[in-house]
């Protein structure tokens, strides 16, 4: 009954200093999804409920100016303020992305890598780039290099080895805690991107921006529905977001999008 | 009266104590000025008070309302018969820049000159905006601070132009000394020009990434006219549906303050832009920047403007809430009560609330009955609105400090009642030394006699040296700093090519991510021009700006312009000499390219006192160019694509060496400035961008900075492809002994282009560009070499595109 399913409803979360939010709402509506960009004031006053949602995303920005360390802020707004909620949802097993700002945010929250639903401790972070600047630049990203994640997040599911997105930050130099949280997300399989050369090799800077330890792009969570990543898989849903498209035959679609329709499929089939 | 509260005894006062109280209080006003005030008050019998004269200095600066530009002119200039022409100009602007607008009559501006950016029909539903601003004596002072407002009150232009539009891009243009100035060779109390540079971008990058709006286009230009007043120009471009272009104050409507805190920060940034910089200017008068306040902001004023929740809106730039309020309430009149306005720390003065430039503000004129649902909307995101008045209909401005009245003037005297004067201006043609072009030994010294040898080794030496020069070097270090691509909507970014690294002409954009409509941003700036002729300096920099528009695929059809005057002190007669020829070259050349102005600004008075001395900046011209595009899907870039394709050349070339990069190897200007042919110009850009329309044309650069050479150069290196030219295949117009590989390689001429063609289309290429000048040159090669066959068909040039592109991206790569 495909015709008569309704489109799943994505909240996208803003606050002061949230930036991405438009064309993070616009690529889940490419996917198939019905996305609705929510203040967090709404949550924390009560008027609306994270239940009434089927997929969470935090898109990129300075939410409060990144003050104090980036997504800080906001993510002690969802450790205190909506910690029951987030933590329901999360453990639902419904899908949560957060993009640039957005994992800053997951990390820093616990949410990432959620060893348990909501880490107590924080096991990781992001930190500065390794240049000591923000950068905007594309890079090349492949996904389960080690093959080892079998597929665990459902957010990338299927997609292209290699895929090519802008990264655009500061502050995106994944750091885990010690060699032991390394090791479980290893053994865990929740590095699901890392960065590499156009050839899927790895590289240092400029194809690794911002030193990040094993060339860490993003991770998800032991059951693979919440998932973090630095690049902007929303910048890249045309091939006329790409800076070679005046030169180079791309396929139409671009190589961010199937990342969204993987989260938007995947709470269709779960109906 | 408050004990807060000065009266300023003026009555009674002689000129000279008049101009000490104007110097004093850091007025910025002239003995006419102070006389009129005077005169004024005499009618009514009273003294001012320091709040009624603050708020007339702020008024009646140069900054807002542009006396000079707008004042009568006697304007003399020496023919080349050396006869004098002499000429009386009454409002310079709406004689040149607006008449050009008026005359040509285009449907599509649908807003110009009167709001705060000037606005063009876009689609159906939506309007484009923009506004390019200065913010040049701040950024001296504290560049960090300086730029980061600069961005921070241009994109407030756009959310105060009509009902507010959303910003979609910003584009930012800077002019600084040389990176590599000794700090033996300048005061001690100037920050170095690289300290500058590095304070001016960070503060770009940190408030343009910061509001989420991608800073997708710029330029930068180096030299030693820089060094003690750099230049910070900042545009953005909104978006806004059309019905939202108009405003209207009713009277009863509450004034509304929304955004950021008072503080003591910015307080005479008006004034202050009037006067000349030096060792003991008052930094407290650059303002303070909050960026998350002003996305806040935004974000909440776009909501309230689709609930239809105000009547009219605007931003607080210069003078604060006394310009903001002063400009909405003028119609009707206002009334203010200062001690209601949210404040930073206690212990303002009356008249620092009023004039203080605290950014992140906005004032809207908000009816009664809509009151409690607009506070819900700005509250419900944690943004401070507080109503801090109302309009009237006594068509007076009256302040309030609790319950005593402060100021109590009449609108009319306060917009309207600034003398106009009469200023002089001069233009004489300036004598540089002209510098003889030597083969042997590049870079060509001053008094160096003709050699007729070419040496071929010194042309690829002097191609690496120009692509090098800092003002010509890529930028890369600079734009990747910026967020280029946020929103979503970028299309041709600022870097392109094989690696992400060659330098685009112009940035084109989609603010509708539903749409493939876009449009296209590009500049023209080029001081050393100015220089030697602001007339044809102007001239250029607008041909650069519709060559960068044009390259992308953009078509003068559908262009509009912004100018940006900055120059030294206009009291100087040969300072405001340059402004009229400017002003002129801008109603000759949008009239011929049929490309109106839409709005515009001056920053005059960049001048620095050094030990009596006054320095000024070269005479500089920023244009701004904006295009609609109906399809961002045909648009181009300007990297070589493909070996075997064809290259050509467009447009001729001129001996038109002064103001080169060439000359500049060797701190020279020269004489024969660039100029430009309008009807020929805009016939080979309309052909061009014809050609591009159908489809002939692979990739398209415009010859600016250092010529033929350095684009051809930039064309290879950016498409990771070897070119060969073949100087002996062009039709030049050159003759006898001007008729030099060095001319045809480093002559900045204007209106020229390189393109790249694939041979099969070459046939409909020249179908395309009949009745222009046109040459096929070269070809693309895929051995990864860049030569050159001179007019004697042997190799001048010989390079590696690695090596060459190391010498552009080396300098400036900090």
């Amino acid at each position: 009954m495909v015709g008569t399913m309704t489109k799943p409803k994505v909240l996208i979360l803003r606050t002061a200093g949230t930036n991405c939010d438009m064309e993070t709402a616009q690529a889940f509506r490419l996917a198939g999804g019905e996305p609705e960009r929510v203040h967090i004031n709404r949550f924390i006053q009560g008027d609306v409920k994270l239940a009434d949602f089927a997929i969470l995303a935090i898109p990129g920005g300075f939410s409060y100016g990144d003050d104090i360390a980036s997504g800080k802020v906001l993510a002690n707004e969802l450790r205190y303020k909506l910690y029951e909620q987030i933590r329901v949802f999360s453990a639902s097993g419904k899908p949560v992305i957060g993009i640039c700002n957005g994992f800053q945010v997951l990390v820093k929250s616990g949410l990432l890598p959620g060893f348990e639903t909501i880490d107590q401790e924080l096991q990781a972070t992001l930190s500065f780039n390794d240049s000591a600047k923000f950068e905007d630049r594309w890079v090349y990203l492949a996904h389960d290099a080690r093959r080892t994640t079998h597929d665990k997040c459902l957010w990338t599911k299927g997609i292209k080895k290699i895929i090519h997105l802008p990264v655009a930050h500061g502050e995106g130099k994944f750091i885990p805690k010690g060699e032991e949280v390394l090791d479980q997300l290893k053994k865990n399989g929740q590095i699901v991107m890392q960065y590499v050369d156009e050839r899927g090799k790895t590289a240092g800077y400029p194809c690794n921006p911002n030193g990040s330890i094993e060339n860490i792009a993003g991770i998800c969570n032991p059951a693979g529905n919440v998932f973090g990543l630095m690049p902007h898989p929303e910048r890249h849903v045309t091939k006329y977001n790409h800076p070679q498209w005046t030169r180079k035959k791309l396929p139409e679609e671009g190589d961010g999008l199937a990342i969204f329709r993987n989260a938007v499929n995947y709470v269709l089939s779960e109906k | 009266m408050p004990n807060d509260v000065k009266t300023i005894e003026i009555l009674n006062k002689t000129d000279g104590e008049l101009l000490t109280i104007s110097a004093a209080n850091l007025l910025a006003l002239n003995i006419q000025e102070m006389k009129t005030i005077q005169e004024y008050f005499r009618k009514l019998q009273r003294d001012p008070t320091d709040v009624e004269l603050e708020t007339l200095a702020q008024t009646w600066s140069e900054h807002c309302k542009h006396k000079t530009l707008r004042g009568i002119i006697e304007y003399r200039r020496q023919t080349a018969d050396s006869g004098w022409q002499t000429e009386k100009i009454d409002n310079l602007l709406k004689q040149t820049v607006m008449r050009a607008t008026k005359e040509l009559k285009l449907p599509w501006c649908l807003s110009v000159f009167e709001d705060n950016a000037g606005v063009i029909d876009f689609d159906q539903k939506n309007a484009l905006a923009f506004k390019v601003e200065t913010h040049n004596h701040p950024s001296a002072l504290e560049p960090y601070g300086g730029a980061g407002t600069g961005i921070g009150g241009v994109i407030r232009d756009i959310l105060g132009v009509g009902l507010g539009a959303k910003p979609v891009m910003n584009t930012d243009v800077f002019c600084f000394g040389p990176p590599d100035t000794s700090f033996s060779d300048i005061s001690a109390h100037i920050l170095h020009p690289k300290r500058i540079a590095k304070g001016v971008v960070s503060g770009v990058r940190d408030y343009g990434n910061r509001m989420g709006i991608p800073t997708a286009n710029g330029a930068v230009v180096f030299a030693e006219d820089f060094i003690y007043n750099p230049l910070v120009f900042c545009g953005t471009v909104g978006i806004m549906p059309k019905k939202y272009i108009a405003k209207k104050v009713y009277p009863g409507d509450l004034v509304l303050a929304v955004g950021g805190r008072t503080g003591r920060d910015g307080i005479h940034g008006a004034t202050f832009s009037s006067i000349e910089l030096d060792k003991d200017t008052e930094i407290s008068a650059v303002q303070i920047g909050n960026p998350i306040i002003e996305k806040k902001v935004t974000d909440t004023l776009l909501q309230a403007r689709d609930a239809g929740l105000y009547n009219a809106c605007t931003d607080c730039g210069a003078g604060g809430f006394s310009s903001a309020v002063g400009e909405l309430g003028e119609e009707c009149g206002a009334k203010v009560y200062l001690d209601k306005a949210p404040l930073k720390y206690q212990g303002l003065l009356p008249w620092e609330i009023w004039v203080s430039e605290s950014q992140e503000r906005m004032v809207l004129a908000v009816p009664q009955n809509k009151l409690a649902a607009i506070l819900k909307i700005f509250s419900s995101e944690n943004v401070e609105a507080t109503v801090i008045g109302e309009f009237t209909n006594t068509h007076r401005l009256e302040l309030y400090y609790g319950s005593d009245q402060v100021a109590d003037l009449d609108m009319k005297f306060l917009h309207d009642g600034v003398p106009k004067y009469t200023r002089k201006a001069i233009w004489k043609e300036p004598k540089h030394k002209e510098p003889s072009i030597n083969n042997q030994q590049s870079p060509p010294k001053a008094d160096q006699p003709l050699a007729e040898t070419i040496n071929s080794k010194n042309f690829g030496k002097t191609l690496k040296e120009i692509l090098a020069l800092p003002t010509v070097a890529s930028k890369e270090w600079i734009i990747r700093q910026y967020d280029h691509e946020v929103q979503g909507g970028s299309i041709i970014k600022p870097l392109t090519g094989a690696d992400n690294d060659g330098p685009s002409d112009a940035a084109v954009n989609r603010p509708d991510l539903n749409s493939w409509k876009g449009f296209a941003v590009a500049n023209g700036i080029n001081p050393r021009y100015g220089l030697i002729d602001p007339y044809w300096m102007t001239a250029s920099v607008i041909d650069e700006a519709l060559r960068n528009i044009t390259c992308v695929g953009g078509d003068l059809q559908r262009t509009a312009l912004l100018d940006n005057f900055c120059w030294g002190n206009p009291n100087k007669e040969e300072q405001l000499g340059g402004i009229v020829r400017a002003a002129k070259a801008c109603y000759d050349a949008a009239k011929a390219y049929g490309t109106p102005f839409i709005s515009g600004k001056d920053s005059l008075n960049n001048e620095y006192s050094l030990k009596g001395k006054s320095i000024s900046i070269a005479p500089t011209m920023l244009i701004s160019a904006i295009t609609v595009l109906d399809d961002v899907r045909n648009c181009l870039t300007m990297d070589a694509k493909e070996s075997g394709n064809l290259v050509y050349l467009l447009g001729d070339t001129y001996n038109e060496m002064g103001g080169s990069q060439l000359f500049a190897l060797s701190g020279l200007i020269g004489n024969t400035v660039p100029k430009v042919d309008f009807i020929k110009a805009r016939k080979l850009m309309s052909s061009l961008t014809k050609a591009i329309s159908q489809g002939l044309i692979c990739s398209c650069h415009d010859l600016s900075e250092g010529g033929l050479a350095i684009a051809a150069a930039e064309m290879a290196f950016a498409g990771g492809l070897g070119m060969e030219l073949q100087l002996e295949a062009g039709s030049w117009k050159l003759e006898g002994k001007e008729k030099k590989d060095e001319i045809i390689l480093f002559s900045e001429s204007n209106s020229r282009f390189i393109v790249e063609i694939e041979p099969e289309k070459a046939k409909a290429f020249e179908r395309a560009m009949l009745e222009t000048s046109y040459s096929c040159i070269g070809k693309i090669k895929a051995d990864k070499n860049f030569v050159v066959k001179g007019l004697k068909n042997k190799i001048i040039i010989k390079e590696t595109i690695a090596v060459l592109k190391e010498s552009w991206q080396g300098t400036l790569r900090w």
